[in-house]
């Protein structure tokens, strides 16, 4: 549920803002409750984390598959964002300002 | 594991290799990223034909990655659909890497712009042998996120606007497509596509299926530029150098978008009525939007920006019909389109390298100071507009007569008013452009150099003669088995071995 929220959190930042930087961090905040999730997916009731040992007891674990692709995802995500950070910062070194409002001159 | 599936990962390593030997050696050694990114684009082709070879007589291929089997390992999967594109994406990219050789020249650091230029490379195929849907997510960011790099390459204000914009909305598409994944893991618990179609045709189709679906429809959607979602692409296409607008027009946008989306759509969550019908409208409705902007354009690349939103609509139409005629239209007009389109876009590449002018109405005449990029431009044109006896029209006729066939007269006839719309289109551009008058600022022009013209002339033979492709004997080779591996549906998994229900 809060995950949903988060989400919606991020696409409303991401639409509404005008300024670049908060775009960037909406679609943070969004990516980040896909990742939770992802976690939240992969939890079980009662789990313990997913380590084996030889003498451990059989017991219910956390499925451990969505926890190794939700670290790929957030390195994808880091390059993304450090992508857009990039972008960003040479947007304003064109434009002077961060306002996506006067930057548009691309138009049709 | 069958003979030649061992080639299947090259396609992957290959390119990946060469982006890293690129990044490494690109600024010491004068030439080499140019030679390298020809050198394995040109492998990766033949390697692509020989695969497309080795399924048609052997049959689906399975590489399980590090030895283990599915669906618990990774896996890459090489069907007839799988080396249809990875023959249509390497031969594209191969004439663009002969074509990138002269035409950076006007840029800084190309030793980064081939190191990009392979990793995109590496994510399309990636994307196109992934047999499960993480790994194809993960490909997907890839040849995303360096496609975002190379639209921004130029670093003007225009491009840095069309590359921000193209970045955000497609890591909006990208979340979504997390979050489709996300709900479909938890549901089948599984990642494997062949795995997970099985198991969804066990436990029936639940609501959320159709969330999922919806997640996937508007995440591709936004990959492969279709019309509610199209926004970005008219900016990104016509900002990035012609090289790489050639690249996200040609194949990108199709192996991103339109490959993954019937991928999973027939693959894996089953064709619906209710998805096919969305499809086709959605199809339609980019057909005729796409060419209605593009008719108002004055500059050349935007225009063939928007007109591939039009032609990828005649491509989903076709795919969304369902029925075989109409796979085989689809898949027949995306081949043609990733040739013609490419062809274009490096010949709007070439005027702007001899003229540093796109706008369509200070050109004119330009066909006599540039003999071969007029001709080529003349046949790729004729070819997108559907004259006879190029391949563009016999795909588009199959697309017609099928949407005939399964009783969408509405849409058989908005498919072929688009028709003429293109023709009215690309009629202007020809006349504009390159016949008529010659500007008395062009005097000096000069055809562009000699790689540049023999990428272009490549590309226009086969053009010519795409159109073989659909005769009998040669079809059944090809494209038929393309087709094929989309309307076995959800018997996807029967036809991979080691891998049959279990």
């Amino acid at each position: 549920m809060l995950c949903l929220v988060l989400f919606c959190v991020g696409i409303y930042g991401i639409l509404k803002n005008r300024n670049i930087i908060k775009i960037i961090v909406g679609i943070t905040i969004a990516e980040f409750a896909i990742n939770l999730f992802f976690i939240l997916v992969a939890y079980r009731r009662d789990g313990r984390s997913p380590l084996f040992s030889p003498d451990e007891t059989i017991s219910p674990m956390v499925d451990p598959l969505p926890q190794a692709l939700v670290l790929t995802s957030i390195v994808i995500g880091l390059a993304t964002t450090a992508l857009l950070v990039a972008l960003a910062m040479r947007l304003h070194g064109k434009y002077g300002t961060y306002d996506i409002a006067r930057i548009k001159e691309l138009r049709g | 594991m069958k003979e030649g599936a061992a080639l299947v990962p090259w396609f992957v390593v290959i390119p990946l290799a060469g982006a890293f030997v690129n990044a490494l050696l690109g600024r010491r050694v004068q030439g080499m990223p140019a030679l390298a990114a020809v050198v394995i684009t040109f492998a990766l082709m033949g390697l692509s034909l020989w695969a497309a070879r080795s399924v048609y007589m052997d049959g689906a291929l399975l590489y399980p990655v590090g030895g283990w089997q599915p669906p618990v390992g990774i896996a890459m999967v090489l069907d007839g659909m799988t080396s249809f594109m990875l023959v249509t994406v390497n031969t594209v990219a191969f004439a663009i890497a002969v074509y990138s050789r002269d035409y950076m020249e006007r840029y800084t650091s190309k030793g980064l712009f081939f190191t990009l230029f392979l990793l995109m490379l590496t994510g399309m195929n990636g994307v196109i042998v992934a047999g499960d849907l993480f790994n194809l997510y993960v490909f997907l960011e890839i040849a995303a996120v360096s496609s975002y790099a190379l639209v921004a390459f130029g670093t003007e204000r225009h491009e840095l606007e069309a590359a921000f914009k193209y970045a955000v909305m497609g890591t909006v598409g990208s979340l979504f497509i997390l979050l489709g994944i996300v709900l479909l893991y938890g549901y089948t618990s599984t990642l494997n596509l062949a795995d997970m179609g099985l198991v969804l045709a066990e436990q029936g189709k639940h609501d959320l299926i159709a969330m999922v679906s919806v997640l996937f429809l508007v995440g591709f959607g936004l990959k492969a530029a279709l019309v509610p979602f199209h926004s970005w692409l008219p900016d990104a296409h016509s900002s990035a150098p012609a090289p790489i607008s050639a690249m996200l027009s040609g194949v990108l946008i199709k192996s991103l978008g339109i490959y993954a989306l019937f991928r999973i759509f027939y693959n894996v969550l089953g064709m619906t009525p209710m998805v096919s019908s969305v499809l086709m409208f959605l199809g339609t409705l980019s057909m005729v939007i796409g060419a209605l902007l593009a008719l108002g354009q004055r500059d050349l690349k935007r225009l063939l920006a928007y007109s591939s939103v039009s032609q990828i609509g005649y491509v989903v139409l076709g795919i969304g019909l369902g029925t075989p005629l109409g796979i085989l239209g689809g898949l027949f007009h995306l081949f043609n389109h990733s040739m013609f389109k490419t062809l274009l876009f490096l010949n709007s590449g070439a005027v702007e390298y001899a003229t540093g002018n796109r706008d369509l109405k200070r050109m004119g005449g330009l066909a006599r100071k540039m003999p071969v990029t007029g001709t080529t431009n003349f046949v790729a044109a004729v070819s997108i507009a559907g004259i006879p006896p190029f391949g563009g029209f016999w795909s588009k006729l199959l697309i017609i007569m099928a949407a005939v066939q399964a009783g969408y007269l509405g849409y058989a006839l908005w498919a072929a008013l688009v028709s003429v719309l293109t023709l009215a289109m690309f009629a202007r551009v020809m006349k504009n452009a390159f016949f008529g008058e010659l500007n008395e600022r062009w005097r000096e022009v000069r055809e562009v150099p000699g790689l540049m013209q023999a990428s272009m002339i490549g590309l226009a033979l086969v053009c010519i003669f795409s159109g073989i492709l659909i005769m009998p004997g040669i079809k059944e080779a090809f494209l038929n088995q393309a087709s094929a591996s989309f309307h076995g549906g959800p018997r996807y998994a029967e036809m991979l071995p080691g891998q049959g229900p279990r």
